[in-house]
């Protein structure tokens, strides 16, 4: 391993996006067992400071890959893509219209706070989420960029209000 | 030691070489330190036999420091210079404690961190701790007969950057080599992971003295991998007595009272709590300075009540770092309890309603903590046993980021990120020539930066002057393995590395720490210099070694000239470590630090390369 692979050569497994994330995640402990800073901290101030660099490279490596909207993103960015994920906003209008109602009823559920109606809507959330994702890994593996950029974005927002939701969940707790 | 860590992790080193390294757990209530012993970790008693040492410090007129079960039963005698649950006030400006106005103490707003003041002065709660942990650093160099290597220190999981900091600093004062902070629920888990061969999810429930944590772990084969943590530095085992004082004050129909009976009383309530745990019933009973007495009759279920909220309080991080770690109450296997405190049976009860299945006490609550810090003290000070080949993932608690326009706060880590972590984000000026730029880091959940805590505030000077948005300055956020936090940008158009100038808000900056050192020197009776002039040999004759071994395993990994450098840089610690000069020692020990790091990326390199070849073709025949 070093500083200059990318995060799929750092974990030796191939560059697409279905990631076999048992196989991920044992390389991973793997690696951590080499570099990590508690096997240094007996060690000299140089091989201390390599320990941190390697254990944070690692770390950021394996978060990027592990989920499903950073690996997107990071695939993109391999293939020189920009997603413009701050920037452009465009959705297509059906899209936004469903979006429009699900924000309604989260308000309405949290005016009258309806935990039930709350829970509902996140597991409806998922499973939107959960074909959105299958059809971007589909548009990536054929490197049909485009595509794949605009499902990113969409998922990016569905993933905004998943947030909102568990904030929801948190304020009728309180 | 750590260069053969490489090609064989599980050497251990001749017992000859063992170095002495501890665990402490610097409490809110009570305080301990434990090492590993014959292979098993054992808290470290004081000559009574005591294992708890009460973190509370007096403070004599005469200069003289009183720690401990003294310093406990002079409380009410003396209440503003004996200061107890000090580790509240750590990293906190005034306005930030709880309950100051019911507190004893004579509090002094200082920039950054509150003050008291005592009859020997004016103490921040940093030398209030250091004091604390000098006096278990002196009981473990005298029950293990040696000078201590290095200690790991536990915090709550929940303590933020400030909190951390003035820690590590109070360790630093105490003398301390500070190997490692870590997160005392993750110590509870190792201790408990480890004693019972445990895999699968726990959640550890720690309602300490004065702070709750709740950390959600993965313990699967030898790794310790905490997916969240969520909790409250203002919620403890405090709280409960406060609310019992409170009730007592309003049922013996009692005014304000002084000080002194504050204190008596607010003893008088612990004890009655402690009282409930295995009766149905108690007396709350005190004489106060007035001759007035109190006497009062308090059954569980009036406790429980009064406390409902309180409990209520605990359940709202646990639900929090469950939804962060996506998981249900049903997925935890096991919940350990954690602290004094969770020895209320109304706290046990909760907690088994929560998750549907009885808490696990095993282990000593009061202890579990410094044993789980006292093997991974071990472990870090180079003494792994065969064997011994677990490894801890640890994650930031709360979330770090910047201020930008409008007061709101971008977060640029996230809370839960496993550590060690580090994430950059471009910046660019708004103005043609800007040739400075302020950053205000802060940390917290909260959308506004006046919701969250404010870390410091940096500086960025020279940036060579250009037309508004054309600077493209990157600012790197790197959270080392101890949770603490350091800052670097660049200028990356020209190339120019900025100076950065760090005000930290909180915690001693280095001069202060220099200043308290020199002071405290003036009336130690051990020579300072002599005992740094020693640690800097030790320091000095391990790097030789690790070097030359180094050399010796992996010399073909260096070219001729690189090998010049190191062998000049070898040859000058050696000679320096003939004479008494530290700091010469010390710049030689840096020289060699800094000719042989690229020699150590490189067999870091090797090291991982082997690790996983071996690996790679186990698992190609498992295909």
């Amino acid at each position: 391993m070093n500083l200059k692979q990318n995060h799929f050569e750092i974990f030796g497994v191939p560059e697409e996006f279905d990631v076999d994330l048992d196989a991920l995640e044992k390389r991973y402990l793997e690696l951590q067992r080499e570099v990590h800073p508690d096997r240094f901290a007996a060690a000299s101030k140089a091989e201390q400071r390599v320990s941190m660099q390697l254990a944070t490279r690692v770390n950021e490596a394996y978060e990027t890959l592990k989920y499903p909207l950073d690996r997107a993103e990071y695939l993109l960015r391999l293939a020189d893509v920009d997603p413009e994920l701050e920037t452009n906003t465009a959705m297509p209008p059906e899209f936004l219209a469903a979006q429009l109602e699900r924000r309604e009823a989260l308000e309405a559920a949290v005016a009258a706070g309806d935990w039930e109606r709350l829970i509902a809507l996140s597991s409806e959330l998922r499973v939107e989420e959960d074909a959105l994702l299958g059809r971007l890994g589909r548009q990536l593996d054929a490197r049909d960029w485009d595509n794949a950029t605009a499902s990113l974005r969409q998922l990016k927002f569905l993933e905004k209000f998943s947030e909102e939701i568990d904030s929801a969940e948190e304020g009728l707790e309180t | 030691m750590s260069l053969m860590q490489i090609s064989e992790p599980g050497q251990s080193p001749e017992p000859h070489q063992r170095r002495l390294a501890v665990g402490i757990d610097l409490g809110t209530t009570n305080s301990l330190v434990a090492a590993v012993r014959n292979g098993i970790s054992v808290v470290l008693p004081d000559q009574d036999g005591q294992g708890l040492l009460p973190s509370v410090v007096r403070y004599l007129p005469d200069g003289h420091t009183v720690v401990g079960h003294e310093a406990e039963l002079a409380q009410a005698r003396d209440p503003k210079s004996t200061i107890a649950s000090v580790k509240r006030y750590m990293g906190r400006g005034l306005k930030d404690v709880a309950h100051a106005e019911n507190s004893p103490y004579d509090f002094v707003d200082s920039p950054g961190m509150v003050q008291l003041r005592t009859a020997a002065g004016v103490k921040s709660p940093v030398e209030v701790s250091a004091d604390i942990l000098r006096a278990l650093r002196a009981r473990a160099e005298e029950t293990l007969g040696g000078d201590l290597a290095g200690a790991v220190i536990t915090v709550p999981a929940y303590f933020d950057d400030a909190q951390r900091q003035a820690t590590k600093d109070a360790g630093k004062l105490a003398g301390l080599n500070v190997l490692r902070l870590l997160n005392e629920p993750t110590a509870a888990a190792i201790a408990y992971g480890l004693d019972n061969a445990s895999e699968g999810t726990f959640a550890v429930f720690d309602l300490g003295g004065g702070t709750f944590d709740l950390s959600i772990l993965k313990l699967s084969r030898g790794v310790f991998e905490v997916l969240a943590t969520a909790g409250d530095t203002a919620l403890g085992g405090d709280d409960f007595d406060h609310r019992l004082y409170c009730w007592a004050l309003e049922h013996a129909r009692i005014g304000p009272v002084s000080p002194t009976d504050t204190r008596l009383l607010m003893l008088s309530a612990r004890e009655a709590k402690e009282n409930l745990t295995s009766h149905a019933s108690t007396q709350l009973a005190a004489t106060l300075s007035t001759g007035e007495p109190v006497e009062l009759t308090l059954t569980a279920s009036d406790f429980a009540a009064m406390t409902e909220t309180l409990v209520a309080k605990t359940l709202q991080p646990v639900r929090k770092a469950l939804r962060d770690a996506k998981l249900a109450p049903h997925d935890v296997d096991g919940v350990v309890m954690v602290g004094g405190a969770t020895r209320m049976p109304h706290i046990q009860k909760a907690v088994a309603e929560f998750f549907g299945m009885p808490p696990l006490n095993n282990l000593d609550p009061d202890q579990v903590v410094a044993l789980g810090a006292a093997v991974q003290a071990n472990v870090l000070a180079g003494n792994r046993a065969d064997g011994e080949d677990w490894l801890l993932l640890d994650v930031i608690p709360l979330s770090l980021g910047i201020e930008t326009m409008g007061g709101l706060a971008e977060k640029i880590i996230p809370r839960n990120s496993t550590i060690p972590v580090a994430r950059a984000q471009e910046f660019t000026t708004f103005k043609d020539g800007q040739t400075a730029m302020a950053i205000h880091v802060v940390q917290g959940e909260r959308e506004k930066v006046s919701d969250c805590r404010s870390l410091g505030r940096f500086e960025l000077h020279h940036i060579p002057p250009m037309v508004a948005g054309a600077a493209r300055i990157r600012v790197q956020f790197q959270v080392d393995a101890d949770g603490l936090l350091s800052v670097s940008a660049r200028e990356l158009t020209r190339g120019v590395e900025a100076a950065i100038a760090v005000k930290p808000s909180y915690g001693l900056g280095d001069a202060e720490i220099a200043r308290v050192l020199e002071e405290s020197h003036a009336h130690a009776a051990d020579d300072m210099e002599a005992r740094a002039l020693a640690e800097s040999r030790v320091e000095a004759e391990q790097l030789v070694a690790a070097t030359e071994s180094a050399l010796g395993s992996d010399g073909d990994l260096i070219r001729a000239e690189e090998r010049a450098r190191i062998d000049s840089a070898l040859a000058d610690v050696r000679q320096r470590l003939q004479g008494v000069d530290r700091r010469a020692l010390a710049a030689a020990v840096s020289a060699l630090n800094r000719a042989t790091e690229p020699f150590a990326a490189r067999r870091m390199d090797r090291g991982v390369a082997r690790a996983l070849t071996g690996r790679k073709v186990d698992a190609i025949a498992e295909d």
